[in-house]
């Protein structure tokens, strides 16, 4: 079928079956392999976009559930050579270990600091506890998000 | 100007911003032009003969295009560092789940479930044995038939004073037993990789391995190709552990690729592929018998470790060896009967896992030690404070501390830190139904290969015509950063700014072989080595300034940021004129450095213990402390508070050392508390992160980490190697919090909340008989 939907503010038109995965369909046929896949099956968030600017599991998403919705991938965040304030911050703070839990910790901390820009480190823990992370035990992308959230008051 | 990096400052790792924002390739994201999928049949038995395999219907599914079996390959069929005893595809009999009986090549990943379903095996099932002890009975089915030792790997026995007797001489003696389960290294990138046979009949293998090298040879010698007709590749792993120490994926993909009409494969195991194939930490009994004098003074030690190293050989030899030589802990024990085996079962492949062998040592040697000290009514800390090494000592495995020793210092920082001075105060102030304790442990962890393999690093540094660098990194980054790390080695070393460098990641086609990224040694050695070519290249481009008319002596010349700097003028060359000036072959230094060994090792232990890597000659130490709250209702036990005093050296780059420590410890907590791999007769019952739990942001507190540097000399700038201390003292410092907590010990790990919560009835039911 061909599924319509905005791809990090393009809009894309593609032919796809409709039981394919979302995280097939953005790696695979797209291109876009900064969503990662680790487990398959909701476990573990490293798959994590935005879905009109709410964070979801594109493992468990269907390409026809695609059909009209905003999605933004890791790839959608920066601007150029610039990162976003968050992917600042995860480099600045050390929160970047084998990297590969990084794209959905981003997409899950952009989701809680668009609901609440100025959340404990109590909320950040509980917002990322959905995603799994085996290197860093957390502190630094807690510590990440944290700063963020600063910069980001600060800007707005 | 450009600032010079410096070590000892916290410069953002190169890699972080390649992966942040998606751009980075990992080997899971490469998706070649036209490739097929691969994936692997996996036996229905732990242990069976073979009789007969019908690939028939599978090949019949459309879309898969062949599916390949032990005829097909042509070399060893063997793989496995070092006793290459592992089938690439099962030739003779399965012994275990995870054994390969076929391999799939078909157009896409859905298909390959439903071929492999379709394999008809013919078995002829074998008696199974999935308790180590077992195993080692005179009657025991035979694993493997060439192993003399039946079903032991390698047994070990270290005995020093006057061994067993003297605990009869004890003052105090305790008696404890540990069963430790095995652990899921659980990298968020699971094995893969992708193969192509290139124009020139090459066999490119791109994987996520932290073995580049020694692969490429493994590769040869299993499907029978030529060294120099193989290129292995090792981008940026996502996360290995030690379960990426030699070869997951990569024969399956080498053998596809022979097999695949010229068309690239890819395998990438699915989470349930991974847990059921993959190698865990091993499980271990542990046995010991600990005695002191009256003072307090630790007199004997006798200890018994059997290590369940499944169903093949892989680095349960030296593995065995570390358990043996970190037996006793960081203390002087002046008689020592340490006795070790690693044991054939038809479990899971046990292999290398981040402290390999010293883990498990450590929670025993650290249980038994609170409880002596409880036993002679002693406080913890100062109890391991007086048994502890100085440099110069020996701990009682009798490896005498040559080098840095800085396990005094670790407790000192401790017992002076207010979450142990004021642990009393904080215990009393409980809530309802709650119990709080804290517990501590100290250890050490051997770094290096030991004295049997040469542990050599080879850095290749480039100046680049622009003026710039390059580093071509010898040993893989799995996620720790030592090849951002170089660029801080280099940048301090040749004065640049860190742009001024680029990181190539190895290949065997243009790295030089490094070893592996394991044993905390990938910084240590690797480092050492860049900064003998930085010297080389720097005396090059100095030498070449004065040729360029830049001043007569190089003496007064410096490299400062970009340029060459003549100090009596003040005038500056900028590397790019100079660079430009040399040659190729000028421009490129490739220096070896090989790591310090312990030159004549003491005849106390067997030789094939010796040559399974005793004794180490760095250590880095440490001690932890834990102060845990246990849920008297739900037995659930969480850590409040965790301090980490480590003495890893210098520190160069205190973010990427605090990363090291904060990742090791909370991946120790999950092996204390949740991390409960389960089997059932050889079948992973565990599959998935949902069964399987590993720590959540939720389950952990923030941790202090208070580096102790002491400066080690061999080190690249003082360091010692932190990647594995962190995780070995987590279980036994939360164990010996919970052992005062709940006043029992329950003998076994993971402490879950069930088992905690029975340990609180058994007491409630005591407390009724009195």
């Amino acid at each position: 079928m061909l599924v319509r939907f905005k791809l990090n503010g393009r809009e894309i038109e593609i032919d796809a079956r409709p039981d394919r995965r979302v995280v097939d369909l953005l790696r695979e046929d797209l291109g876009l392999t900064g969503s990662k896949e680790g487990c398959g099956a909701g476990e573990c968030g490293a798959c994590s976009i935005l879905v009109d600017g709410v964070s979801k599991l594109s493992c468990l998403m269907l390409a026809a559930q695609l059909e009209g919705r905003t999605i933004t991938t890791v790839e959608g965040l920066s601007a150029g050579e610039e990162l976003h304030p968050i992917q600042q911050a995860f480099v600045n703070r050390g929160a970047v270990q084998c990297g590969f839990c990084s794209p959905g910790m981003v997409i899950a901390a952009m989701d809680l600091l668009q609901r609440n820009p100025n959340p404990e480190r109590g909320e950040i823990r509980r917002a990322l506890s959905g995603n799994l992370c085996r290197c860093t035990g957390y502190q630094k992308i807690v510590d990440a998000v944290e700063a963020a959230a600063g910069e980001m008051r600060a800007e707005a | 100007m450009r600032e010079p990096v410096v070590i000892g400052t916290s410069l953002p790792r190169s890699d972080a911003p390649g992966k942040i924002t998606g751009k980075e390739k990992y080997a899971a994201d490469l998706y070649p032009e036209g490739l097929l999928w691969v994936g692997i049949k996996t036996s229905d038995y732990a242990h069976a003969l073979i009789k007969h395999i019908d690939t028939g219907p599978a090949l019949q599914i459309p879309g898969v295009r062949a599916v390949l079996t032990c005829r097909d390959v042509k070399g060893s069929n063997r793989v496995g560092v070092p006793e290459g005893d592992q089938p690439v595809l099962v030739d003779d009999k399965v012994r275990y789940r995870g054994d390969a009986l076929a391999l799939i090549l078909a157009e896409s990943r859905e298909i390959l479930q439903e071929a492999a379903d379709l394999i008809k095996v013919e078995y002829e099932e074998l008696p199974a044995l999935f308790d180590a002890e077992q195993a080692m009975l005179p009657d025991a089915p035979v694993l493997h038939e060439k192993r003399a030792g039946k079903n032991i790997l390698l047994s070990g026995v270290i005995e020093r004073g006057e061994g067993r007797a003297a605990l009869a001489a004890c003052y105090a003696l305790v008696e404890a037993e540990f069963e430790l389960p095995a652990q899921e290294h659980a990298y968020l990138e699971t094995e893969t990789g992708v193969a192509w046979m290139d124009e020139e009949g090459v066999l490119e293998v791109v994987a996520s391995t932290q073995t580049p090298f020694r692969d490429r040879m493994e590769l040869a010698h299993a499907l029978g190709i030529a060294p120099e007709k193989i290129k292995v590749a090792a981008p940026y792993l996502g996360g290995g552990f030690g379960g990426k120490d030699g070869i997951t994926v990569q024969a399956y993909l080498g053998l596809a690729a022979l097999h695949s009409q010229g068309r690239p494969v890819k395998m990438w195991n699915t989470r349930e592929a991974s847990f059921i194939s993959s190698t865990k930490r091993h499980p271990a009994r542990l046995q010991y018998r600990l005695g002191c004098r009256a003072d307090g003074i630790l007199h004997a030690l006798s200890c018994r470790i059997v290590l369940d190293t499944g169903a093949y050989a892989h680095l349960g030899g030296p593995i065995l060896e570390m358990a043996m030589e970190h037996a006793a802990g960081v203390y002087r024990v002046d008689h020592v009967y340490i006795e070790a085996y690693a044991v054939h079962t038809n479990n899971p492949v046990s292999g290398a896992f981040r402290g390999f062998g010293a883990t498990q040592a450590l929670a025993g040697i650290e249980q038994a030690m609170d409880r002596l000290a409880v036993k002679i009514g002693m406080d913890p800390l100062e109890f391991r404070m007086k048994n502890a090494v100085d440099r110069g000592d020996e701990i009682g495995s009798g490896v005498l501390m040559r080098n840095s020793t800085g396990i005094k210092a670790c407790l000192q920082k401790v017992r002076e830190h207010p979450l142990w001075a004021a642990r009393r105060e904080w215990e009393k102030a409980a809530p309802p139904f709650k119990r709080r304790a804290a517990g501590v442990a100290a250890g050490l962890q051997g770094t290096g290969y030991g004295p049997m393999i040469a542990d050599i690093a080879n850095a290749k540094l480039e100046l680049l015509p622009d003026g710039r660098f390059r580093i071509y990194c010898g040993v893989a980054d799995m996620g720790q950063g030592n090849n951002a790390t170089n660029v801080q080695v280099a940048g301090e070393a040749l004065k640049q700014a860190a742009d001024a460098f680029e990181i190539w990641q190895p290949d065997t086609a243009n790295s030089l072989p490094s070893g592996s990224a394991a044993a905390s040694r990938t910084t240590f050695s690797y480092a050492n080595a860049l900064l003998g070519a930085c010297r080389m290249i720097e005396e090059r481009i100095l030498i070449r300034s004065c040729n360029m008319g830049l001043g007569y002596h190089q003496e007064d010349l410096m490299l400062l940021p970009g340029r060459v700097r003549h100090l009596p003028s003040g005038k500056d060359i900028p590397l790019a004129v100079i660079a430009a000036a040399m040659t190729e072959a000028e421009r490129l230094a490739v220096y070896a450095y090989k790591a310090p060994v312990v030159d004549k090792a003491p005849a106390l232990v067997n030789s094939a213990i010796q040559v399974a890597g005793f004794p180490h000659l760095i250590f880095s130490f440490a001690c932890h402390l834990a102060r845990i709250e246990i849920d008297e209702l739900t037995g659930e036990i969480s850590v409040c508070d965790y301090l980490a005093c480590t003495d890893g050296g210098k520190v160069l780059n205190p973010q990427v050392y605090e990363q090291q420590i904060q990742g090791g410890v909370v991946q120790g907590m999950g092996y204390a508390l949740w991390e409960d791999f389960r089997l059932h007769k050889g079948e992973v019952l565990s599959k998935n992160l949902a069964t399987y739990i590993i720590p959540t942001s939720l389950d952990t507190p923030d941790l202090i980490s208070l580096p102790v540097e002491t400066l080690e000399a061999s080190g690249p700038f003082g360091m010692k190697g932190i990647g594995e201390i962190s995780i070995n003292l987590p279980l036994p410092a939360i164990a010996n919090a919970a052992y005062r907590g709940l006043g029992r010990s329950l003998g076994t790990a993971p402490l879950t909340a069930e088992r905690v919560l029975l340990a609180l009835r058994e007491e409630s039911e005591e407390g009724c008989l009195c």
